[in-house]
């Protein structure tokens, strides 16, 4: 597919930057896909999620460092098998009595044969997520474990294999809800920015690092409902975006103080609250962040100052970070903090064994523990550090976590 | 602030220990004992608190007297003190003869009341005593009870006549003046408390000698400010240690900085967008000066060449750092005062201070002082006003020379040289060593320890807008030293392999905070976060006494200009124009304050110590190295 590979270039090129354009065009990319994937007669959902997979994998691997596209990707799949399920729930209606896969005693469970296609619905989702407290007050003992669904939704292909028209709606669904999930990430800003006037009052001193697309909207938010505030923007280097946060602030007539970065700690006594962007949230409640977030996290802690994150929810990845450090994260060109003429005569190869005396370190991302962090401010509202693991479970089902075609075939 | 310094040979600290602690003890005793009788002591009763601070305790002296009584306490500490009060080595032997028999009087009567103090407090004075006894015990108004003795034994028509009220001692005057003070806070607490009769009555005959001493003693400013001692060269001393640090100028204080500027020397238009957090600071369009200053070099006639071509290398920048800056003012000094000589009917003394005194109002224009040349300069007034008055021009000029150039040599090179050596103990095989900024001691450290052939690599830190880690980073490479450079914001991505983090540092401040190149705080905390170890490395001449909790109450702002161009980002021009628009701000602060609790050891030439021991280094050996 043309399309595939001229996206992963770009992935890997780095030509798309920011998680929020990384995750639509993922999600437009993905929605393409399924839309030529050839459906065959049986198995329709499982080849719909092979195909996603395997595109998906290309595009994990072209940048393994933006972790939006695996978020998409993951939410991709998460939505075929929920799609899925919820049309075999429609079918159930139909093929009532020819019912003998091993979902049924889902449906005994369900309570008799009148069975509603919101209620499957219901079961079929709770058979997604990973057992979890929640669900198990819910549904009460849930015999079908998270494993099981992939089998079930082979099962329920089987069963209904005679029927094409089912296969057209599964595919017209899941591209519906992909569109619903396209349509989730462009309106993350709007969601999150209604909730500023909640966090920001009056004559409130606010601390921003680079920019953020997400900051930005949050704070023009509070401006707009007349509250008046004083930001501090730190110029973040290497990139100092910061200065063109500032200069978005300014046009809507916010108060701003453009500080240096090595200023941070100095000025935090000052501030009331820190809101930042973040590249990611892993499960943990950790953040990965624009590269100096670490340094204002601790300043923030150490003057308490909250720590705000808002993050869109594609940007919430389902991965517990290990070393994240080193493993997620990513090293630009020294150039942006040295110039190359001014210290060429540094890097003399020939004199020390062939290993030049200096290096320059320039990497893009910090990770910030959770217990840095005070709130994460998403779409779905206020979260805690510690809460994020049950938010991604919303979204992702457990059997995607590790996207590889060998574990699946194994499956 | 030096109330326990017991060991030390001068005289006067010990009277000044006398004089501060005794009003608490003399208002328990005396109130307690003889209420009727005691009126100054009442008086004085109510300004102190009546419970003995720990650091108020005097340390013993004379431990037979005191033994036998432990409410007495400080009656006894007082009295020996006076009486060596009362045979100071110094005194000339005219002076000294007649304070013998001035002085036995006085310490007759000082036996009496100490015995009597052994008998007991609560007993009531036999009516001989009754003047005496609250005179003896009130330590505040020794001297006042000196007059008083004088004044009774005159109407008693048996002691020494009016001749030694005219030459007392120094001693002596310094404690009519406490007495003086004493007094004032007395009339003032009586004037407010309504007054009883008695108590107006008692401090009248003590202020009364006390004018007329006023001539050649100065009056101390404040009711807190403790005594003066004795010697010319320590009473500045004394002044100096003791009162506390005098407040610094505040820039939204528009009476003063109205002032200032018909002083200023150099026209400076405020900057435009100030930030509001720092308006007690001074906020200058930059850049609009050094032309200034430039086209007015020949009507200068005031200031000196040397300090001009100094102040304008400060102005843009040329010299930074403060060992640097504080050796360049300290030559141009030196050249000042080659070329000075001392103009007819004025002492050197008082006119060469003055003249240092406005170039250093000429540099501060420049720049503010870094507290480094703050002290070097209070050496060098300290120096030139001990002069002795009989020396001549040459030989005064040729002195405070050699002066400045030992203050250079032992203050600042040789002291760098023991810090190197302190600080290169503390590198292992191995290590990777971080630092941040360009710190000239730590510089030197890094390539004594490259000397020696230890193995070990530098991770070079640096920030904008100065940049000064890629000088570092470029003369420790020309070295062979292996470096790894990055910037502020990825020291915690560094973090994880650096086994030390050795900083510098502008100055070390009385409460431990090390106030240094902005972002050094940032480093310090990271280190700390990740339990690496900090040393920050500084001559103990740039210890200061004063305190600081944060770095916005004092600090220093650069260009903010520095901040809206970024160097090497050409397209990164988003805040050009800045000065239009009233809702951006750029702050470009100079230094921040590091907390005590970031340090984990501060290398000085005294050696290597935990932050929490600079009020020790600036009290105990503070004063001797500086002032001599």
């Amino acid at each position: 597919m043309p399309d595939v590979s001229d996206f992963i270039l770009k992935l890997q090129r780095r030509r798309i930057e920011g998680s929020h354009a990384t995750a639509r065009q993922t999600a437009e990319l993905l929605r393409s896909v399924v839309s030529q994937t050839r459906m065959p007669y049986t198995n329709q959902a499982a080849a719909l999620l092979d195909a996603v997979r395997a595109v998906g994998e290309q595009l994990i691997a072209a940048n393994p460092v933006e972790l939006a596209v695996g978020n998409i990707v993951r939410r991709v799949l998460h939505i075929i098998r929920e799609e899925d399920l919820s049309s075999s729930a429609v079918s159930f209606e139909g093929l009532m009595i020819s019912e003998k896969s091993d979902d049924e005693d889902d449906a005994d469970h369900k309570g008799g044969p009148v069975l509603s296609a919101a209620a499957v619905a219901a079961a079929a989702r709770s058979t997604l997520r990973p057992r979890s407290l929640q669900t198990l007050l819910e549904d009460g003992p849930l015999p079908a474990a998270p494993s099981k669904s992939s089998s079930a939704g082979d099962s329920e292909g089987k069963s209904k294999s005679d029927k094409s028209a089912v296969g057209k709606r599964l595919k017209h669904s899941v591209i519906e809800a992909i569109n619903l999930l396209i349509e989730e990430i462009d309106d993350c800003y709007e969601d999150i920015s209604e909730q500023a006037v909640e966090h920001i009052h009056q004559n409130e001193v606010i601390l921003t690092l680079g920019r953020s697309k997400t900051v930005k909207e949050f704070l023009y938010a509070a401006k707009q409902k007349n509250r008046s505030f004083r930001v501090f923007v730190a110029e973040g280097a290497p990139r100092y975006q910061g200065h063109v946060l500032a200069k978005e602030l300014i046009q809507k007539g916010l108060e701003t103080t453009v500080i240096t970065d090595s200023a941070i700690f100095a000025m935090i006594s000052r501030v009331n609250m820190v809101i930042v962007g973040a590249h990611a949230i892993m499960a943990n409640g950790g953040v990965i962040a624009p590269v100096g977030m670490n340094m204002l996290a601790l300043a923030a802690q150490r003057h308490a100052v909250p720590f705000v994150v808002v993050a869109g929810s594609h940007k919430l990845c389902p991965l517990y970070p290990h070393n994240p450090e080193v493993l997620l994260n990513e090293l630009k060109s020294p150039s942006d903090l040295i110039d190359f003429g001014e210290f060429s005569d540094c890097m003399d190869f020939g004199a020390h064994g062939g290993a030049p005396l200096m290096h320059v370190v320039n990497p893009t991302f910090d990770y910030v523990p959770p217990n840095l962090v005070s709130l994460f401010i998403t779409d779905t509202g206020g979260h805690n550090a510690a809460h994020m693991y049950k938010l991604i479970a919303d979204y992702y089902s457990a059997d995607d976590l590790v996207i590889k075609r060998k574990s699946t075939s194994s499956n | 602030m030096d109330l326990r310094r017991p060991n030390r040979p001068v005289i006067g600290p010990k009277v000044r220990q006398v004089g501060f602690v005794t009003p608490d003890s003399a208002a328990a005793t005396s109130s307690s004992s003889i209420p009727a009788v005691s009126a100054a002591a009442a008086t004085s009763a109510g300004s102190p608190p009546s419970s003995l601070s720990p650091v108020m305790i005097p340390p013993p002296r004379h431990p037979s007297t005191e033994m036998s009584n432990p409410h007495f306490h400080p009656v006894g500490s007082y009295n020996p003190s006076e009486q060596i009060l009362g045979s100071p080595p110094a005194l000339s032997p005219s002076r000294s003869s007649r304070f013998d028999a001035d002085g036995s009087d006085f310490g007759g009567d000082d036996d009496e009341s100490v015995a009597l103090s052994g008998v007991g407090g609560g007993m009531t004075p036999k009516s001989s005593l009754l003047m005496r006894q609250p005179v003896t015990k009130t330590a505040p108004l020794v001297s006042e009870t000196r007059k008083r003795d004088s004044n009774v034994s005159k109407g008693k028509g048996e002691g020494p006549s009016a001749a030694p009220k005219e030459k007392l001692t120094k001693a002596e005057r310094r404690a009519t003046q406490e007495a003086q003070r004493a007094a004032k806070a007395a009339a003032k607490e009586a004037a407010a408390a309504g007054g009883a009769p008695s108590v107006s009555k008692q401090p009248k005959p003590a202020t009364k000698p006390a004018t007329q001493q006023k001539k050649d003693v100065p009056s101390g400013s404040g009711p807190l400010q403790p005594l003066a001692p004795s010697g010319s060269i320590e009473k500045k001393q004394g002044k100096k240690e003791v009162a506390a640090p005098h407040p610094r100028m505040q820039f939204d204080d528009m009476t003063k900085v109205g002032k200032l500027k018909k002083r200023a020397v150099v026209n400076q238009s405020e900057a435009r967008n100030r930030v509001e957090l720092f308006r007690h600071l001074p906020q200058y369009e930059h850049g609009t000066q050094l032309p200034d200053l430039e086209s007015k070099f020949f009507q200068l006639d005031l200031i000196h060449p040397s300090v001009y071509q100094v102040g304008l290398q400060f102005l843009s920048d040329k010299i930074s750092g403060g060992n640097a800056r504080c050796i360049a003012m300290l030559l141009a000094f030196k050249e000042v005062i080659q070329d000075y000589t001392t103009p007819p009917e004025k002492t050197l003394t008082r006119d060469l201070g003055a003249k240092v005194g406005s170039c250093v109002s000429f540099l501060i224009e420049c720049r503010p002082l870094s507290v480094s040349m703050g002290n070097a300069i209070r050496f060098l007034k300290n120096r030139i006003s001990s002069l002795p008055h009989n020396l001549s021009d040459k030989e005064a000029k040729s002195r405070l020379q050699s002066d400045i150039d030992r203050f250079i040599n032992e203050k600042i090179i040789i002291a760098s040289k023991a810090i190197v050596e302190h600080g290169v103990s503390k590198i292992r095989d191995g290590d990777v060593l971080l630092t941040y900024g360009s710190p000239s001691v730590v510089e030197s450290i890094f390539a004594y320890a490259h000397g020696i052939k230890k193995n070990f690599r530098v991770v070079v830190v640096d920030s904008r807008p100065k940049h000064e880690g890629q000088g570092l980073l470029r003369r420790l490479v020309e070295r062979g030293i292996h470096c790894t450079y990055t910037h502020l914001n990825a020291v915690s991505y560094v973090m994880h392999e650096v086994t030390r983090v050795f900083l510098g540092a502008s100055s070390v401040l009385s409460n431990g905070t090390v106030y240094s190149r902005v972002g050094t705080a940032c480093v310090a905390m990271v280190a700390h976060a990740f339990r690496v170890p900090v040393l920050v490395c500084c001559e103990a001449y740039k210890f200061h006494e004063r305190v600081q909790l944060d770095s916005i109450c004092s600090n220093e702002l650069g260009d903010p200009d520095a901040i809206s161009k970024v160097s090497g980002w050409k397209d990164l021009n988003y805040l050009d124009g800045w000065a239009q628009n009233e809702n951006i701000q750029l702050l470009n602060l100079k230094y921040d304050a590091t907390p005590s609790d970031y340090v984990s050891v501060l290398v000085t030439e005294q050696g290597m110590l935990p932050p929490t021991s600079v009020p020790v280094i600036i009290r105990e050996y503070g004063i001797e190295r500086l002032w001599t």
